[in-house]
């Protein structure tokens, strides 16, 4: 009789462990913990929620449908405006109160067709020094449509922006 | 009693139910389920001109601290039949662009972006002690930044390199295939900006997808088959030097 009381206190000591174990548990974990996978299913709502910085090209077309199918028409038919204009999320949140800058033909332009041996030979590219020297790409070619005669040439009010 | 009209109506709200069990709980946006996705990217290296659209992209999309990269682009230059000893170089990750080579056209060169491949088994997730990487139940290799303890285990386990501890959040980063995209029916930001189509968002659930097409009628490869990480980084015209 003597002896079984041992074990029985072993037990309640064990029983005591275990709650204690599982009540500290259930605190620390949390309750999103193993739904799909030895994680927290909860971080990828965390992910999710980030800010979208870039707009996507169908946002700009909403009101710029003119440029659209001008571009459309064109070489950069598949360029996303983001391409050259850089991320407007914001712009495309409040169009009234941030306006995004006139990209720089100067520096743009050549960040694609400056020719370099390591692009494919069906690109077109150009040494720009020798193509035109100091001149403006946007003085001959429309940045929309570039193919010369595919577009009006760019009136001067334009080219200045 | 259940008579017929009972049962039919019974039959659609199980089947209804039963639809919402398969969705999942989290619904990241109000029509995104992740169970309707596998996603994957579609590289065209034919297509590559080493811009930097994409590194820059990336940077601002995801706040990528400067020096650090979730995507970047190399460079190979392969003297003729040297394929195994290929000239490499990323000038701050393509993010500038590219200078121009010294050997010009007297070697084999073109561009290959890099970004995670989005594995399906992957390392850096079986090494994680703390469960704080994981692979979605979409297909997407994510960090739970409260979880990581920044030990670097991710980082070594990675067999292309596209990990990286952010220098004050102390936290693994990596590309989340702009998770917060994606799920609202946006493409990645380096797809939207790449101007040739060189990168290409795959939903390999999807059946009208044109990576379908694209993978059956193409030579396509994966980086580092040997390691069996079920790599969803599908490269067509890969060059046998690109490691």
């Amino acid at each position: 009789m003597k002896d079984s009381e041992h074990l029985i206190r072993l037990a309640a000591v064990f029983a005591g462990g275990l709650l204690f174990f599982v009540v500290i548990r259930s605190f620390f974990v949390p309750s999103s913990f193993g739904l799909y996978g030895h994680y927290r299913a909860d971080a990828i709502k965390d992910v999710a929620a980030l800010q979208v910085v870039h707009a996507g090209h169908e946002a700009c077309e909403g009101c710029h449908s003119d440029v659209a199918d001008l571009k459309n028409k064109g070489k950069h038919a598949h360029v996303n405006c983001e391409a050259c204009h850089g991320p407007q999320g914001q712009h495309a949140n409040d169009p009234m109160s941030v306006k995004p800058p006139l990209p720089d033909p100067a520096k743009l332009c050549v960040t694609c067709h400056e020719a370099n041996a390591a692009k494919p030979r069906s690109f077109p590219q150009i040494v720009a020094k020798d193509h035109a020297g100091d001149v403006a790409c946007n003085t001959c070619h429309v940045p929309h449509n570039p193919r010369i005669g595919d577009a009006p040439a760019p009136a001067h009010s334009e080219v200045k922006k | 009693m259940i008579t017929r009209r009972k049962m039919l109506m019974l039959t659609g709200a199980a089947a209804l139910a039963w639809d919402s069990v398969l969705a999942g709980t989290p619904e990241n946006a109000p029509n995104y389920r992740m169970t309707d996705h596998w996603w994957g990217m579609l590289i065209d290296i034919t297509k590559c001109i080493g811009c930097g659209n994409c590194v820059r992209a990336c940077a601002k999309e995801n706040n990528v601290p400067e020096g650090f990269f979730r995507t970047w682009v190399e460079r190979y230059e392969v003297p003729d039949w040297e394929i195994q000893d290929p000239r490499v170089d990323s000038p701050n990750g393509g993010k500038d662009g590219f200078p121009p080579s010294k050997s010009g056209t007297t070697v084999k060169s073109f561009f290959v972006p890099k970004l995670c491949n989005h594995c399906a088994d992957s390392p850096c997730v079986q090494v994680c002690p703390v469960g704080a990487t994981f692979v979605s139940p979409d297909g997407v290799v994510l960090v739970d930044e409260k979880y990581c303890l920044g030990c670097r285990y991710c980082i070594q386990a990675c067999p292309y390199g596209c990990r990286f501890l952010h220098p004050e959040r102390e936290t693994a980063q990596k590309c989340t295939l702009c998770y917060h995209r994606i799920t609202k029916g946006l493409t990645t930001a380096c797809c939207e900006e790449c101007p040739t189509g060189a990168r290409q968002l795959a939903d390999l659930k999807n059946p009208a997808d044109p990576i379908h097409e694209f993978l059956r009628t193409h030579s396509v490869q994966i980086l580092k088959p040997q390691m069996a990480t079920g790599s969803k980084g599908f490269y067509y015209g890969l060059d046998g030097s690109v490691r």
